[in-house]
């Protein structure tokens, strides 16, 4: 089809006199929307009302059961990251983010049938399988370009863009919010116009990102930049075949995993923390204000550790992230014995910023490893290390934390043994990242 | 002829209009989580 014919690789080629600064608009815009999905959580008191109205009734879905949505949806991102970033760099950005914004938008269609006929595998297979699969795309999809136009400060290309994606929910939930209020009197819970209006939305707003999107020509490089400058030169040109069974791959992956994991530590228990840590001091609102900050820091820390890597060097940003972070959650119980309540803030806020800085460092990492040739690939092979850290986190947390609580461990010191848990995962870190050796170029 | 005409090289405008499109979502997401932290944290005090 000539319309189709659009998205081929050899039509997005860069024509001369093109700006690379269009590159991170358009990356952002596919980041921007995907990252709806960590706001999932606004449809699930609605989605769980659908029949009863102001309360759950016996037949609508249980807060347990929609938990599923998301956690599906996450599988199938790392699935889709996975298995089709060898199909991506075969088909190029614009093909791939297309696809990305048709099975994500779509998803969300889906999703608005599968409620509209209270039928859970339906919006399981909409915005669980379908969006799922468009997150994972649209989240590699214009990694490996951006590197190859930014070979100067592939950190903050990237950074830019995976930061977007931290931001896509802080647009999100608001929105979200406010069409389901606009269409409360249309359908139950206003959830079916809602779903409908975000996912023609989102599709519309991806749009801009595939034809805006261009890939450079071959060859092309920034006016004066020297290729062979030590610590921002490429890796060695290598495949994703030869990427995944290399021990340097699985060294990053554990790096990643690692990192990911201790993040989650804070971000999973960060509202009941902070009010058991300091209590009669924080509040349940408070402690909602505190959850968006650190938010905010996971957002912030994605563009700014990523940035600082491209003159650090990503060995040298990640043993940083491993060395002050098990240092700093080392500190944390002291801090809440203490009642320190602002450097308590400071010290979680600034453990979240390197937990945004380490996705969003990871694909410079794999550049300087791997070349830029399947950068996308091995970047989408890589995080699987993040849906094992979705599981690992929470799973290390609350068991640790309720293993306290039934040895009779006071409440504000319920959490000393995960900090000191986070701490040693940050050493084995510290030690994968030590282990990564640089090829010769 | 079996290529295509290539597009005019980009504007400032073009640019501009391009980080705006993305810069503006943003800003909004931005702007409520810090509003909704602070109101919330000095409601916490």
């Amino acid at each position: 089809m000539p319309l189709l014919s659009l998205l081929d690789r050899s039509r997005s080629v860069a024509p001369p006199g093109y700006s690379r600064w269009l590159v991170p608009p358009a990356a952002l815009a596919i980041h921007l929307s995907i990252g709806q999905v960590y706001a999932f959580s606004v449809f699930k008191i609605p989605l769980s009302r659908l029949i009863g109205g102001a309360h759950a009734a016996p037949d609508d879905w249980s807060l347990a059961t929609l938990a599923w949505i998301f956690s599906i949806a996450i599988v199938f991102l790392g699935l889709s990251a996975a298995l089709f970033g060898a199909w991506l760099e075969r088909v190029g950005p614009r093909r791939a983010m297309f696809t990305a914004a048709l099975s994500f938008g779509g998803g969300f269609w889906v999703a608005a049938a599968g409620v509209a006929l209270h039928q859970l595998w339906l919006v399981i297979l909409g915005y669980g399988v379908l969006g799922g699969i468009g997150l994972g795309l649209g989240y590699i999809s214009p990694v490996s370009t951006l590197i190859r136009w930014f070979p100067d400060r592939p950190g903050m290309a990237t950074g830019m863009a995976i930061m977007g994606f931290g931001g896509g929910a802080m647009i999100a939930a608001p929105l979200s919010v406010s069409l389901m209020t606009r269409f409360a009197g249309v359908a139950p819970q206003g959830v079916v116009p809602t779903f409908l209006v975000m996912g023609a939305a989102y599709f519309v707003y991806m749009m801009f990102g595939v034809f805006t999107i261009r890939v450079p020509p071959p060859g092309w490089a920034p006016a004066g930049w020297v290729p062979n400058e030590k610590r921002r030169a490429a890796g060695p040109e290598t495949s994703v075949q030869n990427a995944w069974t290399s021990p340097r791959f699985w060294l990053v992956w554990v790096v990643l995993c690692m990192n990911v994991t201790a993040g989650i530590g804070i971000l999973e228990q960060a509202s009941p923390m902070i009010q058991e840590l300091f209590k009669g001091r924080v509040a349940a609102a408070a402690a909602a204000g505190y959850v968006s900050l650190l938010s905010l820091a996971n957002m912030v820390g994605r563009f700014v550790w990523s940035s600082v890597s491209d003159y650090l060097g990503r060995k040298a940003t990640y043993a940083t992230f491993f060395a002050l972070g098990a240092a700093l959650y080392a500190s944390v119980p002291s801090l809440g014995a203490a009642g320190a309540l602002p450097p308590f803030v400071i010290v979680t806020a600034l453990l979240l910023s390197m937990y945004g800085g380490g996705f969003a460092t990871v694909p410079a990492y794999l550049r300087d490893l791997f070349g830029t040739m399947q950068v996308g690939a091995i970047h989408g092979r890589l995080l699987t290390a993040w849906s094992v850290a979705g599981v690992l986190g929470p799973l290390l947390v609350n068991r640790i934390r309720d293993a306290q609580l039934a040895a009779g461990v006071p409440r504000a010191h319920a959490y000393d043994m995960t900090m000191y848990v986070m701490a040693a995962l940050l050493a084995v870190g510290f030690v994968s990242n030590a282990l990564v050796r640089r090829p010769a170029v | 002829m079996t290529g295509h005409i290539a597009p005019p090289a980009p504007s400032i405008a073009r640019l501009i209009g391009a980080w705006l499109f993305v810069g503006i979502p943003f800003a909004y997401g931005v702007y409520q989580v810090v509003v909704k932290a602070l109101v919330l944290l000095r409601a916490g005090r």
